[in-house]
């Protein structure tokens, strides 16, 4: 059970987290300009990365905010946690 | 007749105190402070289990929770009853009862111990390997495989205790109240951390509180007055929070715990009652000092199973602790000093010590010297090549161990016994160190898995970190806590240690006989009777991931997860591989570390707690007028509401023809309202339906329905907009959070420029919506003034109104195809809004309907219910909903994926009307659809999604999901069952008032 600090709250029990999968990835702008190939890449694709992932992650029983988090998926070490809009600490 | 072995006064047993207890029906008698496991042994019952395969007689092995074979069933035939409980573990109290697990007829005679005999037959994996094949014969062995096996039996009757959870935060938790522990959460206190000390045991002091070896010496006291002089003043510590019989099931990351505190299993019956049982503790340390203290092993050797062969440990402790003596002719078996402290303390107790059997060459320290003066014969290099003793060990043989340890050499010697203590070393107990994601490395000269790459803020101090002798301990563990802690000085810089040097060891893990192995019985794990042989053969058949050998032979698989014999299957395979045991890794120890009970996992979440529910402000009134209630996600809600004995089918019926003839009233409280405010909510508002919204007049209602981002419809619901930057959206009442959450989370991240605020409102409103030809007159006789006619208040309108004093928002839209009212009032007045609509409605027999008669009533109308009749895999093209799919619009969530190759496929399922040909036959919802009855196999094209009997149409009706079904209109299809074939014709799915004139009647 992991204790996320959330950048509106700070530090609070997993369990009031919801995982929102991998983030930076945008929602294209003009959808309707994409092939079917290049809008499933954006529909489908995540990485699912043994060791530092990039994650969204909502504050949903809490402030109901989204933020980012850098997390190592080998052994759940959180690196980094940043606001939406921020740009991710370089790795 | 039984004997009295207690040999010695303890003050940790009242011998005022006699407690009289029930073991396999027999009454014995004990005393307060004694274990099931020390007060069976003072009796002289070594006997208390069958093992698993082979159902041989099992005795006490330990004096702890890493106990194998004594698995009792507690209270057995009670609503208290409890299978697999440690009996070195259940405290004794008045009136308990406890019986023998895996054996029938009895303990004493047990028709399941043919295996024994049968044993060659019974190989690694025999499960696997015979009753695998045929398949279809697997329910057969499987019916005798459970009644010959089992491990206790579960209580069948409702629990009557109480459970709790607590949540508790500190800046220290140590982990056990041994030597370590209690000298880690002193300190720890002293320097005012907030400290919460835990042990499993009832008494603090772990094993050195009773620790009298006359050689080892702190500050000039024996470690046992030592001890119990520090132990008196943790009293005085502030900052300290000491909890007992509390043992931490499961350690996760960041220093999350989860431990078992038990409060009355130890009481009387009469004292139990209305009192919390077990309670969770649920802890969040900054930092864990992990006191867990070590496991002794025993030794691998032929027939090292039988009742009466126990560790070395356990008979010190059942001496010093309990006072107990565990035979009359002891004998020990050791490759280390330790068993020489155990012989010591039965000898100094004038307890009858037969010989030290060692297989070490000579030892020179100060025990040894003493055992050597008391007259006490040790046998150097030597080892037990077999045991005899049926249900209780009656002598030993033992033969000259070789150099190499691999073989026994000379003449047979055999002893008479009843009493056989091993000592095999001792395995640091890392259990929750390893829980914590925390790394362990192999020593290979300790022989030992010890703690090398922490993970959180965490330390190990004591023999769970591999200090085995007090001076290492004490000097460990100042260096550690001043570390972690960050402090300069503890108590223990002035502690002065004198200890008695071991100087030699010697490790074995599989000791020879003169017998080959295959003739040979050396048990490795007791509870699954996995022998060596057993491991042996799986390396042979090729097995070689330590993962794969524990399955396939058992190893470590019992409720003692293998805590006795993992370490000698580790050192077996090692050897036999020719590789180091560092290489080889360790298995992953998972939590809980001993069972937890169902009771305390829950806590307090059972009965109506188990599933919280949420109940509309009318609850009241549908309870009073006998309403059935169904669950839709998290609400009870009024279903149906029988009147004189109706089934549940007639009150539906009754209830959607009044709706449709007269006026019927729904409660609508459960829809999901949010409220939607900022300057760009009509552009939020065209982002997220698939239809258009900046053209919605204020006071103007539309119906939108929501896709995923892959196209498939997500939710649906009406928004109105209340002003120019202000709407209501209701969802479906189960998807209420979701499509919050999901709006919020457009807004966050992807549209972070749009001013749009939304904000849950369900539960602040409730809703009656009134329907049928006679609603508008209802609704008159209770607002008078409000002019309801079309032109003022058309359909998919709003009003703000009051009735009496109460504001309220009526919209006039429709789920039945019925002239219909959404009434909403603050929750609080909701009950109070309920009864005025059915006093007015009175005159015309205006009849409440639940959940069934709307879904009936909207089927009619061929209106879908998102997630009955969509399954996620539904685009409203395949709902035959294309009028509400903007073409204009650039964008919406979902707009792209409509056009992908997939989705525009011509044969995908898409939603139909279905009529039986006989119009009584009503299809069952689920019921599978094909075209050819002499197909094999037959195809399936699609299922019934909805079904009912229509009273207004008088014939039955369904709404079904068709591959290519939007042009098959006509066609006839069947609908296979168990006994017929229903013949329909698919049809236009609404199938009521096609025009919809009956909105403005
Ligand atoms: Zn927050």
């Amino acid at each position: 059970m992991f204790l996320i600090n959330c950048p509106y709250c700070g530090e609070r029990d997993q369990q009031e987290f919801k995982a929102g999968g991998e983030a930076h990835i945008e929602r294209p702008k003009q959808p309707t300009e994409l092939s079917d190939d290049e809008w499933a890449e954006y529909l489908f694709m995540r990485k699912n990365i043994k060791g530092v992932q990039f994650e969204r992650w909502n504050h949903a029983h809490g402030c109901r905010k989204w933020f980012n988090m850098v997390r190592d998926t080998s052994n759940d070490e959180i690196k980094a946690i940043y606001k939406m809009g921020e740009k991710p600490p370089s790795q | 007749m039984t004997k009295n072995l207690r040999v010695k006064s303890s003050e940790y047993i009242d011998e005022t105190n006699r407690i009289s207890f029930k073991f396999n029906g027999k009454t014995y008698h004990g005393f307060k402070g004694d274990t099931l496991a020390s007060a069976l042994l003072a009796n002289d019952v070594h006997l208390v289990g069958r093992s698993f395969k082979y159902h041989r007689p099992r005795g006490i092995m330990t004096s702890g929770s890493e106990e194998p074979n004594a698995i009792v069933q507690i209270n057995p035939g009670t609503n208290r009853t409890e299978p697999n409980v440690r009996a070195t573990e259940v405290e004794i109290y008045e009136g308990l009862e406890a019986s023998s697990q895996n054996c029938w007829p009895s303990v004493e005679f047990d028709i399941g111990g043919i295996n024994n005999f049968l044993s060659p037959f019974f190989p690694a994996g025999f499960y696997y390997k015979t009753f695998m094949w045929p398949a279809s014969f697997w329910e057969k062995y499987e019916f005798f495989i459970r009644h010959s096996a089992g491990l206790g039996k579960s209580p069948t009757s409702r629990d009557p205790d109480i459970y709790d959870h607590r949540n508790i935060h500190c800046d220290v938790l140590v982990v056990g109240a041994g030597i370590s522990g209690i000298l880690a959460a002193k300190n720890a206190a002293k320097n005012n951390f907030k400290t919460l000390l835990v042990d499993e045991k009832n008494e603090l002091g772990g094993s050195t509180v009773y620790e009298n070896n006359e050689f080892n010496k702190i500050d000039n006291k024996t470690p046992s007055e030592w001890l119990k002089k520090e132990i008196e003043e943790l009293k005085n510590i502030k900052n300290l929070e000491i909890k007992t019989r509390t043992s931490v099931a499961a350690y996760h990351q960041y220093n999350y715990l989860l431990a078992r505190e038990n409060l009355t299993d130890h009481l009387e019956a009469k004292d139990k009652t209305n009192k919390i049982r077990q309670r969770l503790l649920k802890i969040r340390a900054k930092k864990v000092i992990l006191a867990t203290g070590a496991l002794e092993r025993p030794l691998i050797f032929n027939n090292n199973d039988r009742p009466g062969i126990m560790l070395s440990s356990a008979i010190k402790k059942y001496s010093e602790f309990y006072g107990v003596a565990c035979g009359s002719k002891n004998v020990f078996f050791t490759n280390n000093d330790s068993a020489y402290e155990s012989a010591m303390s039965l000898y100094n107790k004038g307890i009858n010590v037969e010989a030290i059997i060692d297989i070490r060459e000579q030892s020179e320290s100060k025990i040894v010297k003493k055992v050597k003066e008391a007259g006490i014969k040790i046998y150097w290099s030597h080892s037990i090549v077999d045991t005899t003793g049926y249900k209780r060990l009656n002598s030993i043989s033992i033969m000259k161990l070789s150099n190499d340890g691999t073989s026994v050499t000379g003449s047979k010697i055999s002893i008479s016994c009843d009493c056989l203590g091993v000592a095999g070393g001792w395995t640091p107990a890392v259990h929750l160190y390893t829980q914590s994601g925390s790394k362990l490395k192999f020593d290979e000269e300790k022989k030992v898995f010890l703690p090398n790459q922490n993970t959180s803020e965490q330390i190990s101090v004591g023999s769970c970190g591999g200090d085995f002798k007090i001076d290492e301990i004490i000097k460990n563990l100042n260096q550690k806590l001043k570390d972690t802690l960050n402090i300069n000085e503890t108590d223990l810089d002035s502690i002065k240690v004198e200890i008695d040097q071991e100087n030699s060891k010697r490790n074995i893990w599989l000791l020879p006989s003169d017998k080959p192995l295959g003739k040979t019985k050396p048990f490795v794990d007791y509870q699954n009777d996995a022998t060596a042989k057993d491991i042996k053969l799986a390396l042979r058949e090729g097995f070689r991931s330590i993962e794969h050998v524990k399955r396939y032979t058992t190893t470590g698989m019992g409720t003692d997860q293998g805590k006795l014999g993992n370490m000698h299957a580790l050192g077996i395979i090692a050897d036999t591989a020719g590789v180091k045991m560092g290489e080889l890794g360790t298995t992953t120890f998972r939590p809980p570390y001993t069972p937890l009970t169902f009771g305390t996992i829950v806590g307090r979440n059972v009965g109506k707690f188990f599933d919280i529910f949420r109940r509309t402000p009318m609850n009241d009134w549908h309870v009073e007028n006998k309403a059935e209630f169904e669950n839709v996600g998290q609400w009870k809600r009024a279903w149906y509401y029988p009147i004189n004995g109706e089934t549940m089918h007639q009150a539906v019926q009754r209830e959607s023809r009044a709706a449709r003839e007269s006026a019927g009233i729904l409660d609508a409280s459960t829809l999901g309202k949010i409220d939607i405010q900022g300057s760009d909510a009509s552009e939020f508002l065209n982002r997220v339906y698939t239809n258009a919204w900046s053209k919605l007049a204020i006071g103007k209602c539309r119906y939108g329905l929501m896709l995923n981002e892959d196209g498939m419809v997500y939710d649906d619901g009406v928004t109105t907009r209340l002003s120019e930057n202000h709407y209501i959206m209701t969802t479906t009442t189960g998807g209420a959070a979701n499509v919050l959450g999901k709006l919020e989370d457009y807004l966050q991240t992807e549209w972070p420029e749009l001013d749009v605020y939304l904000t849950s409102v369900t539960d602040h409103y409730a809703t009656a919506s009134l329907c049928g030809p006679n609603s508008k007159k209802i609704l008159k006789k209770i607002i008078p003034d409000l002019d309801l006619s079309d032109e003022n208040f058309p359909h998919m309108s709003f009003k703000e109104s009051k009735i009496g004093n109460i504001q309220c928002r009526i919209m006039r839209i429709s789920f039945t195809g019925e002239h219909s009212y959404e009434i909403n009032v603050q929750a609080s007045y909701g009950k109070d809004l309920w009864e005025k609509c059915i006093e007015a409605g009175q005159e015309f027999n205006i009849t409440p309907y639940g959940t069934e008669t709307m879904h009936l009533l909207r089927a009619e109308k061929g209106f879908i219910i998102v997630g009955q009749d969509t399954d996620g895999t539904m685009t409203p093209i395949d709902l035959q909903m294309d009028w509400i799919v903007s073409k204009k619009k650039y964008d919406f969530i979902g707009k792209r994926s409509l056009y992908r190759s997939d989705t525009m496929r011509e044969d995908r399922k898409q939603l139909v009307g279905l009529l039986t040909d006989d119009p009584n036959i009503i299809l069952e919802e689920g019921a599978q659809i094909v075209s050819e009855l002499n197909q094999s196999p037959v195809e399936m094209l699609g299922h019934v999604t909805s079904s009912y009997f229509s009273p207004n149409l008088k014939k039955s009706i369904a709404l079904a999901v068709v591959r290519g079904g939007k042009d098959m209109m006509g066609k006839k299809l069947f609908v296979p069952m168990e006994n017929k074939n229903i013949n329909v014709t698919v049809a236009n799915p609404v199938f009521y008032d096609e025009k919809n004139e009956r909105l403005n009647a």
